[in-house]
This record gives C-alpha cells, sequence and structure tokens, in this order.
C-alpha cells in the first residue's frame, strides 16, 4: 500500500501544538483523518482510541497485532477495537515503526524500572487519566496503547528493547477514523529510556476532512 | 541534581539505562533456572486445596490467595490456556502484559520470571515451568478468528473473558490483554508471528505462585495461531495448592533489581505501609 498524496495543511480543518509532556484529544469523525508530526525527531506519541458512541468499544492492540500476524504498527495498519470492528487505518506513515506491545509509562512502572525516586516524574498513565476523565473515563479504561514514533524491537528469542527512535524531524504518521472514534494522545515525558531521545520535545495534530469524492 | 546541565542529566539516564538492559538481557537470562521436568515437582496430596477440569472451550474462575499456587497442566499437549487476572479488593488493578514485558526486558515467559500488574506490583511468579512457550504479545481467540477458522461459531476466549467477567460484576471495560500458557508464539526477523509447535507437549505444566490475592479468569481455547485448529484441544486440569513459602532467595524474587524492587513494592501492600 503506497503513502496516500499529502493533504494541503492549509486544508487542515484542525491544526495544534501539543507542548511537551502534555496530553491531548478529539472526536474524529468517520473519514477524518489525524496527523500526528513528530516535529524535532525521535518523540513517542502514546495513542488510545474509544468508540464514540459506546467507549467500552476501544482499541486492543492484542486483536490488532493477531489481524494483522505481525507484531508492529506501520503503514497500512487496520487499528482494531475489543469487538473486532476497524476502528481506523494507517494511511501513510514516513517514519516506518511503531509499537503497540510496551505500553505506557506509569509513576508506578517507572519505580519499578528505574527506581523510586521516579516514581515523582510526569508520565503518560498521568496524562491519560486527566485527559480520558474529559470523557467520564478513568485508570480501568486505559489499555494497552499505541505508541507512535516508538521503536521497541522484539528478536526471535524475545528479547524486548526500547531502542533509539528512527524518526526523524518532520516525520509524521497519518490514520483514518473508519468509526467516529475519541483519540486520545500523551505526548511522552519519559526521560529514562530512549524512546524521547532523553529529551521530550512537542508534537503537532492535524485534521482533514474526509475529501470529497 | 542541583547543578547538573540538562545534557549532562540525559547522559546519567542513558548509562543507567544501558547498564540495566545490559544487567536484564545479559545477566538475567544466564541465571534463570532450567525449565521443570515433566515428572518434576510433585504436589504433596496435603497442599491441595482443589482440582478442577476444564473441557476444551471452556473457562473457570479462581480466587487465588497470596502464596497459594496454581498448577496449570496441559494434559493431551494439545491445548493453550489464555488467563486475565485483577487484584480481588481493586478490579482496577490488573495483569499489564506490556509492563510484563518492558521490565523483564523479555517478552518470552519462563520458569523463573513473573506476571505484573499495571501498579508495579507482581501478581503471580512462574515457580515451575516444563513449557518456557508462552504468549504475551498476540492474545486469545475471537468470535471473528474462530469464525475464519472453522467457517462456524465456536466457543473462544474473547466470549469466555467476558463471561466469567460479567459474573464477578465486571465487564469489557476490565478485560486486559491476556498471557496465554502452552502458545509457542515468537516472532520471525520480519516481525511476524510463528509458531513453534514442536514446543508442546503432552503433560506441560506450569505452577503461578500469587503473590496478591488474585481473581483469575482461565479460558482453555485453541490459540489463534495453533495450524491444529480445529482439531487443537483436550482439557486442562487446574490444581489449586499452598505453595512452598519463598526464601529470600527465592529465584522469582531476585532475578533482577526491578524485580526485587517489584516485590518490595508488593509486599508493602500486605503489611499495611500502602
Amino acid at each position: 500500500m503506497p503513502n496516500q498524496p499529502k493533504p494541503d495543511p492549509s486544508d487542515a480543518v484542525y491544526s495544534q501544538e501539543v507542548p511537551a509532556e502534555r496530553p491531548w484529544s478529539r472526536i474524529l469523525k468517520r473519514g477524518q483523518t489525524l496527523r500526528i508530526v513528530d516535529i524535532e525527531g525521535q518523540q513517542a506519541v502514546d495513542a488510545l482510541l474509544y468508540c464514540a458512541e459506546d467507549p467500552a468499544e476501544r482499541y486492543s492492540a492484542q486483536d490488532t497485532l493477531r489481524v494483522q500476524g505481525s507484531a508492529y504498527i506501520e503503514l497500512g495498519t487496520k487499528l482494531v477495537s475489543n469487538k473486532g470492528r476497524v476502528m481506523a487505518r494507517i494511511i501513510a506513515d514516513t517514519c516506518g515503526r511503531h509499537d503497540t506491545s510496551a505500553g505506557c509509562c506509569s509513576c508506578e512502572s517507572n519505580a519499578v524500572r528505574f527506581g523510586e525516586p521516579t516514581k515523582y516524574q510526569h508520565a503518560c498513565r498521568e496524562n491519560f487519566i486527566l485527559e480520558l476523565s474529559k470523557y467520564g473515563m478513568a485508570k480501568r479504561d486505559i489499555v494497552a496503547n499505541l505508541n507512535f514514533f516508538m521503536n521497541v524491537p522484539i528478536d526471535p528469542s524475545g528479547n524486548f528493547t526500547v531502542v533509539d527512535g528512527i524518526s526523524a524531524g518532520g516525520n509524521h504518521v497519518d490514520i483514518t477514523a473508519e468509526m467516529d472514534v475519541i483519540f486520545v494522545v500523551s505526548n511522552c515525558p519519559q526521560v529514562n529510556n530512549p524512546c524521547n531521545g532523553f529529551n521530550p520535545t512537542p508534537v503537532r495534530v492535524l485534521v482533514w476532512d474526509q475529501p470529497a469524492v | 541534581m542541583v547543578g547538573r546541565t540538562k545534557a549532562e542529566i540525559s547522559e546519567a539516564n542513558r548509562r543507567r539505562y544501558e547498564e540495566l538492559r545490559a544487567a536484564g538481557q545479559e545477566a538475567t537470562p544466564k541465571a534463570l533456572p532450567p525449565a521443570t521436568n515433566l515428572d518434576g515437582a510433585p504436589i504433596a496430596p496435603q497442599s491441595v486445596i482443589s482440582r478442577e477440569e476444564v473441557p476444551s472451550g471452556w473457562y473457570d474462575t479462581v480466587r487465588l490467595r497470596r502464596g497459594e499456587a496454581l498448577r496449570i497442566v496441559d494434559t493431551s499437549g494439545l491445548s493453550s490456556v489464555s488467563v486475565i487476572g485483577w487484584c480481588e479488593h481493586d478490579p482496577s488493578e490488573r495483569i499489564n502484559c506490556a509492563d510484563t514485558a518492558k521490565v523483564q526486558w523479555s517478552a518470552a515467559l519462563s520458569k523463573g520470571r513473573v506476571i505484573l500488574s499495571d501498579m508495579g506490583r507482581v501478581f503471580l511468579s512462574l515457580i515451575e515451568d516444563t513449557s518456557g512457550a508462552h504468549d504475551l504479545l498476540m492474545g486469545g481467540s475471537t468470535p471473528a478468528s474462530t469464525l475464519a477458522a472453522f467457517g462456524e461459531s465456536a466457543r473462544n476466549t474473547h466470549d469466555n473473558f467476558l463471561a466469567a467477567a460479567s459474573k464477578l460484576g465486571l465487564g469489557l471495560r476490565d478485560i486486559p490483554p491476556c498471557v496465554t500458557f502452552f502458545a509457542p508464539v515468537s516472532l520471525d526477523a520480519a516481525g511476524r508471528f510463528v509458531w513453534n509447535g514442536a514446543r508442546k507437549r503432552p503433560g506441560d505444566f506450569v505452577d503461578l505462585r500469587a503473590e496478591a490475592d488474585l481473581l483469575l479468569v482461565l479460558s482453555n481455547c485453541p490459540h489463534p495461531l495453533d495450524p491444529a485448529r480445529p482439531a487443537a484441544g483436550g482439557p486442562v486440569t487446574l490444581v489449586r495448592h499452598r505453595a512452598p513459602p519463598a526464601a529470600a532467595d527465592d529465584p522469582c524474587r531476585t532475578t533482577s533489581p526491578e524485580i526485587a524492587r517489584a516485590f518490595q513494592f508488593t509486599d508493602r501492600l500486605y503489611e499495611g505501609r500502602m
């Protein structure tokens, strides 16, 4: 599947910079396309999708990987819900490698991984909890998420490593909604591993309407 | 931290990360205990609390208290068992496959490894394991996957989890990604999932020691990658038993500094120090 022709940013119906370490969300209507731009490069963007009509239906990492038969998110990947429906598709990708097996950082897992003082560092799960509260959801609703621009190779022996991102400044990924979805993002604050090059930076989100046929 | 520049902090964090990675992927795997023999680790009759046989396609719910263990036996060598679980006193805390892989630097579960919750605590320790061939990444069967494989609707793990959760007052929102035992899934160099059927043997078993008070759901449905479907499947035996107490040098507790911390945080929950 080739990359779709680039939509013109001047045609975007929405454009917003998401500051480093901050959350963002928006309801994407069916047919709308969201672009996430890694402005400076090597910036992980954690993401969750919920069916706007019934948020108990939500993005499922395992269902997505099972349907695809392979372990990484890339151009053409269908993002599948916990009811087996396609919620969205990756229609353009200038980075080439995204993760959905490594989850999001949390104060609690940071304390385990990097020592107890890191419990008091901002984390994606804090962002998700705050952003989801706007839609009446809570920690219970946080599932295994997408990590755009995050590079987590898994080798045949099972070795599982967050390594330096391959995303260069200006790389982007375009996601087209196939149903109305609540799209929730945490611009990852992690400074203890290479997912953000040890330096969290802003990203930009743009939305286009479905092109007229 | 006073006096250090941002670049110096970044450099120090990178150094710590590389040290943890080297320990986690080079030293830790070498120190893991060998797999249990098929005829090893007998359970003393007086330690058995209960025993259940789960037919192929079905599920069971097990309340497992801290210090108890659950043996899952794939009697026929044809089954795979998908497992989810919650903290009994707060089901918003649940099994987390991503943290389990990330914290242990590996998606491969085997004897000596643990399964973590989303709150930085240890839920289950693999104190015995004959197999070492389990799946953390791909998950269980669903209505769509069984329809595609069998050409008709069939019992599946997704529906089993939903039914079991509902009987506990939980629902779809509470069902996390699952761990599937006796599901030899690995990745090829291109990242595609591969089934290593030769790693399944009749009588394979795993002993999961609960490190917290847990509600577990176990679904005995063929894994969606198992090429032997729909013929695959057989009953599995669940034996709830009193595990031997963990010694200070318990292999599951001492694999890495990360895991030692996860146990420390888990123990605090039961020392009334949270």
